[in-house]
């Protein structure tokens, strides 16, 4: 029996280097997006490279009421569930425009929250399984330049952690995936460090090496553990000075 | 993003704003509401033919369509790289029709470019094998061949992005029964030697030559030259043949940051010599190796375009008709004077080609590498003077500083091409660094000037 797995949010450049690496893996792919017109090359793309099975299926992340019944609608129940999605946004917009903060909030935490609540009913009950939430090292400390989208991942890994702590119990497992910068189009528009910027390839395969071996909370790359040890522990009052 | 780009000669670098797309409709918007833009794929052409106001990579395009295993038909997004196209086609038993000296490319840079191999002579530049494509010119996406849309079709091979943004392409592969080649390499003692010998072995399907700059007098032109065929599955090794099709492991060398350009020369000096002088090379050598080094010995060193230093290189290539042989002769030797260029260069002789503004035609090719360094364009614009007067020209996607009189005079279809550009991409939305240099959008006075 070939293992499934569920990306949440699959047109991303992360999701489709996600979905390439578990394709070479011989898993069989679920895509799930807002537009799953948009999904049928990736499709074609996997099952060619990768001779394995994949589908394509309508999920939007805003559209709370619609999630239980995306989740029932699935032909396979996944064994992996991936989320994926998110929106960067524009920080400053949000600030003045409750439509573009809102969109930030409900996309990264309620969004993720309302779905992988349905996720983590039907695992808890079946004992196994694997949930991975991509969130950010942006959720780890509020800063000037993006703290919208950085107080939803935060909200989003103090879920990751409770559902973690939770599931332990039922024999599911959930890890946190904290990427730093991450080359995609998302980002494309930032000026972004080389050296400390991860290709999606690379975010892809720290994922599936770190969730074979279940491990709870991974930074990719792996030194921003590190960085944000340092950007945590940096004293209130010295950070609220910084313009970061 | 505005960042410094350029491409594999890194010369020239210019100040560019570099966006990405995944999804046509992401294309579409973009193009719809910018300006002065050009196509990018893996920046594998040497010089500015991919630079420009904005350029538009087509690097998260790369998704694959359809692949007929038993027909032999691939078509894929324009930012799939030929190196992933091997991956998924060799272990059916296909291989590319057509592929030049680097997998790095993307398919449409192949198109755009309309890239040729070493089997031009056989099975002419990468355009012969492409069925159809789709472009989003300036009036929208439109899908060509040789049949629908023809005019279209032929300004986009080797067009290089002006008629649009090439999204998808569907090519013809080739079949093959292993992954490996049977190759020979043979010395030439001199160029009449090369040349001869180029002839006697024209009837193979792959050929090129190694040929050493440096020589003078009786030596003139020493090189070898390497032939060969996809090996049958009987030609295999008892250990090759156990996975006939299984693709070779990837090599890890880098050059992880620029060096002085003497590094790379003494490298490859002592590599050509390595290989001509060897005890066992006598005056030809059989053997049956994997496709990797024979179609990409350079890929093997990552970033070896490093070599030539922080200034970067131009490299030359031209083409000169095949009944101009004393041309070559006098053009090598004019390079071998000057001692400015390259240990090696690689030498080919083209098969005919007749279509619109692609680079090969009929004749010798000849491409080395020159370091930028103070007064090679003055010496340069000397070469394509000898060029032009043998009627020859030069490559596009090596260009990096032709003089906009060479190119004009060269290609006897240019105003064709160029009008043909007009009537899809009006108003000149499509450009580059090296159209503008060349005055390709703005032809009417290029073409009074020079015609």
């Amino acid at each position: 029996m070939i293992p499934t797995v569920l990306i949440l949010g699959a047109g991303s450049d992360m999701a489709v280097a996600i979905a390439r690496k578990y394709a070479s893996e011989s898993y069989a792919i679920q895509l799930a997006a807002r537009r799953p017109e948009q999904l049928h090359a990736l499709q074609q793309d996997l099952q060619i490279r990768h001779n394995t099975t994949a589908t394509t299926h309508a999920f939007d992340a805003t559209d709370f009421d619609s999630h239980a019944a995306f989740y029932q609608s699935l032909p396979v129940k996944p064994e992996i569930v991936i989320c994926v999605f998110g929106y960067l946004g524009d920080q400053e917009k949000g600030q003045r425009d409750w439509q573009e903060a809102s969109r930030i909030l409900h996309t990264n935490y309620t969004g993720a929250v309302s779905i992988l609540n349905v996720v983590a009913e039907d695992m808890a009950a079946r004992k196994s399984g694997t949930i991975i939430g991509i969130s950010s090292v942006a959720g780890e400390r509020g800063r000037m330049s993006n703290y919208l989208y950085g107080s939803a991942k935060a909200g989003f890994t103090a879920y990751l952690s409770g559902l973690r702590n939770r599931l332990f119990h039922t024999g599911v497992h959930v890890m946190s995936v904290q990427p730093g910068f991450v080359n995609t189009r998302m980002t494309e528009n930032l000026s972004l460090p080389p050296l400390l910027t991860a290709q999606p390839e690379q975010v892809a395969k720290d994922v599936f090496k770190a969730a074979a071996k279940k491990k709870n909370v991974i930074y990719t790359k792996w030194f921003w553990r590190y960085i944000m040890l340092i950007i945590r522990n940096i004293p209130e009052f010295i950070f609220k000075k910084l313009k970061l | 993003m505005r960042k410094q780009l350029s491409n594999w000669g890194n010369y020239p670098a210019l100040d560019c704003d570099e966006s990405s797309f995944s999804q046509e409709d992401q294309l579409l918007q973009y193009v719809n509401t910018h300006d002065h833009m050009i196509a990018r794929g893996n920046g594998r052409c040497y010089g500015d033919a991919s630079l420009g106001e904005h350029s538009i990579s087509t690097l998260r395009y790369d998704k694959v369509l359809s692949f007929d295993i038993k027909a032999g038909i691939f078509e894929c997004q324009s930012g799939v790289t030929l190196d992933q196209v091997l991956e998924i086609i060799v272990r059916d038993g296909w291989f590319l029709p057509v592929t030049p000296g680097t997998k790095f490319i993307t398919v449409g840079g192949a198109v755009a470019s309309d890239v040729h191999g070493k089997n031009h002579h056989a099975e002419g530049s990468f355009s012969n094998h492409v069925i159809s494509m789709e472009v989003l010119t300036g009036k929208g996406y439109v899908t060509c061949s040789p049949d629908q849309d023809s005019d279209l079709f032929w300004a986009t091979c080797g067009g290089m992005g002006l008629t649009g943004v090439i999204t998808k392409v569907k090519f013809r592969l080739k079949k093959i029964e292993t992954a490996y080649i049977k190759q020979k390499q043979i010395k030439a003692e001199n160029l009449d030697d090369i040349l001869r010998l180029f002839d006697e072995y024209r009837h193979y399907t792959y050929s090129m030559a190694w040929i050493d700059c440096l020589q003078k007098g009786k030596s003139f032109g020493r090189s070898i030259l390497i032939v060969g065929e996809h090996a049958k599955k009987e030609e295999l090794n008892s250990k090759q043949v156990r996975f006939p099709l299984e693709l070779p492991e990837k090599l890890k060398l880098t050059v992880p940051f620029n060096l002085p350009s003497f590094v790379l020369n003494n490298f490859t000096v002592k590599a050509f010599n390595a290989l001509y002088y060897a005890k066992n090379f006598k005056k030809e050598i059989n053997n049956v190796v994997p496709y990797e080094p024979f179609f990409y010995p350079l890929d093997a060193i990552h970033h070896w375009n490093r070599g030539y230093g922080k200034q970067g290189f131009v490299q030359y290539q031209f083409v000169l008709p095949i009944d101009r042989k004393e041309g070559l002769a006098a053009i090598l030797r004019r390079i071998s004077e000057k001692g400015w260029g390259s240990f090696l260069a690689v030498l080919k002789v083209f098969g005919k080609q007749d279509d619109l503004i692609s680079f090969p035609m009929e004749g010798y090719t000849l491409a080395l590498d020159f370091p930028v360094r103070k007064g090679l364009f003055p010496f340069l614009d000397e070469l394509d003077a000898m060029v032009l007067a043998y009627g020859g020209r030069l490559y596009l996607s090596k260009d990096a500083r032709m003089q906009q009189e060479v190119f004009w005079k060269s290609y006897p279809n240019a105003a064709k091409f160029a009008d043909i550009v007009k009537t899809y991409n009006p108003g000149g939305k499509f450009r580059s660094v090296q159209s503008d240099r060349l005055g390709i959008n703005n032809y009417e006075l290029a073409i009074t000037n020079y015609e």
